[in-house]
């Protein structure tokens, strides 16, 4: 097949897709195609659509591949739709956070870094579907496991979870319990540079705080 | 309106009000946020100046009938614990437990601030990226329908009197029928109740369930009935079947009327 036919189809596919359609559907579908030659044709498509600065782009997110409005117009969308952005409070989205990168994770280990109740959180996140039941932890109580849902990559437009953006990296002050976190691979030797990074976190840090809790009320989701 | 004094005023009557108590979420984020307010190094927390600013913002909140959840008095607890163990001689403490103790009392607060830091920053970048129904759109696949242009209806013609009238026909139409009932009150018992069905089975054989309520049934009476129908069931004075899930159900009386009366008379209060 020609690789303009290809991704003729490949376009149509995704376009009738509900959800960000993913390498395998696409393989079944299209059958005699490798992995790695899809993505080669993806990975083109993307550039093709990004170059002509058409109204939609495709993105890879959700493990999967969908076309988007690009996030220029998005006044324009919202006009059209009137839609009325719901925000994500602050303590949803700390907790979201805290999931994210934690997870799987139980209530417990939520509340004991924001150090407040966060059944009330956790029960909305569950409604807008951001986050899931993993399952149930083997110790006493059976504690709810939680972790993010496919619709968190979705919203936040994340690949998947190694997408996330990096955390900053917890300093020398004694074990940090860093065991339950996820993979997220220091990036192009970012490791290499704590030392110098640990002298500047106090004020960076702070800087950042104020931010987040000034803008954390307007911020919609 | 123009007037600098115009504008400055509502600035000045807000002043005594501009509390940002609310701000805070829990202890961690009062923490955090005095700790940045005196341009504190996290790593070395002046523990009685933080913990005196801490018990004054508590304070102020009692002081405005603002309810102070557990947390923020854990807290408080806390910040004293480590403040008392500052003050004490390190090398007097527990030797049973040795190196454990030497390390500072703050570290573990410490680490949890940054920590807790940490996941609001994270927060934050989360929403940096566009987002979707924020700044992207997918298209909708669950006939979502485009708002209507608001208004349209209305003007596409004049209406005259009679569409009016007609409309208005429409709406009464829909009402429920208007009902006049005398209200009285109804002493209703299960025994009386019982006696009741019992005698309409004796008449008819059988009676559908539905036929024992109509839609005047008063919520009361429905209840009651309910409850004469299972006591019923219990003392096997009457059988239920149902020909299908949801179909109708008939109920039967194995029990004649004599044999009945007696039952209902000894076995009911």
């Amino acid at each position: 097949m020609e690789d303009i036919q290809s991704k003729a189809i490949l376009e149509a596919l995704i376009f009738v897709s509900e959800s960000p359609l993913n390498l395998d559907r696409m393989k079944e579908v299209l059958g005699g195609v490798n992995k790695r030659e899809l993505q080669r044709l993806l990975a083109e498509m993307m550039e093709d659509y990004r170059k002509s600065e058409r109204g939609i782009t495709l993105v890879e997110v959700a493990e999967g591949f969908q076309f988007r409005t690009r996030p220029e117009f998005g006044e324009w969308i919202r006009r059209l739709k009137k839609v009325k952005t719901a925000a994500l409070s602050q303590p949803s989205l700390e907790t979201l956070a805290i999931i994210a990168y934690r997870q799987p994770v139980v209530r417990m280990d939520i509340e004991k870094i924001r150090g407040v109740d966060s059944g009330g959180v956790l029960r909305t996140l569950l409604e807008k579907k951001l986050i899931k039941i993993i399952g149930k932890k083997d110790v006493p109580g059976k504690p709810i496991v939680y972790g993010t849902s496919k619709r968190f990559l979705e919203v936040f437009g994340l690949k998947d979870l190694s997408d996330l953006p990096t955390l900053k990296d917890l300093d020398s002050l004694g074990p940090p319990s860093m065991e339950g976190v996820l993979p997220l691979e220091e990036e192009k030797g970012e490791g290499e540079a704590i030392p110098e990074e640990e002298s500047k976190v106090p004020e960076n840090q702070e800087a950042q705080v104020d931010e987040s809790s000034s803008e954390a009320s307007e911020d919609p989701l | 309106m123009d007037s600098p004094l115009f504008h400055h005023e509502p600035e000045q009557m807000e002043l005594p009000l501009k509390v940002k108590l609310g701000t805070f979420e829990g202890p961690m984020d009062l923490l955090l946020y005095l700790i940045k307010k005196n341009e504190i190094d996290i790593y070395d927390i002046p523990i009685l100046v933080i913990t005196q600013q801490y018990l004054e913002y508590l304070e102020m909140m009692k002081n405005l009938n603002l309810d102070i959840a557990g947390e923020f008095l854990l807290m408080a607890a806390t910040l004293l614990h480590i403040k008392s163990k500052m003050l004490l001689p390190p090398s007097e403490q527990e030797e049973g437990e040795g190196e454990k103790e030497e390390e500072d009392p703050r570290a573990e607060l410490v680490r949890r601030l940054l920590e807790y830091q940490r996941f609001k920053e994270a927060a934050l970048q989360l929403t940096k990226g566009p987002l979707l129904d924020r700044e992207v759109f997918v298209r909708s696949f669950f006939g979502e329908t485009l708002p209507e242009k608001e208004g349209e209806d209305e003007i596409s013609g004049e209406a005259s009197l009679f569409g009016l009238l007609e409309a208005m026909k429409k709406v009464l139409e829909g009402l429920p029928a208007e009902e006049f009932q005398e209200i009285s009150v109804e002493q209703l018992n299960i025994k009386d109740k019982i006696l009741h069905i019992m005698e309409r089975l004796w008449e008819a054989e059988s009676v559908a369930f539905t036929e024992l309520y109509t839609p005047f049934t008063p919520r009361r009476e429905i209840v009651v009935t309910f409850l004469a129908l299972l006591e019923l069931l219990r003392l096997r004075m009457i059988r239920v079947f149902q020909g299908e899930t949801f179909g109708t159900i008939r109920i039967f009386s194995p029990v004649g009327p004599e044999e009945g009366r007696k039952t209902i008379e000894e076995r009911i209060l």
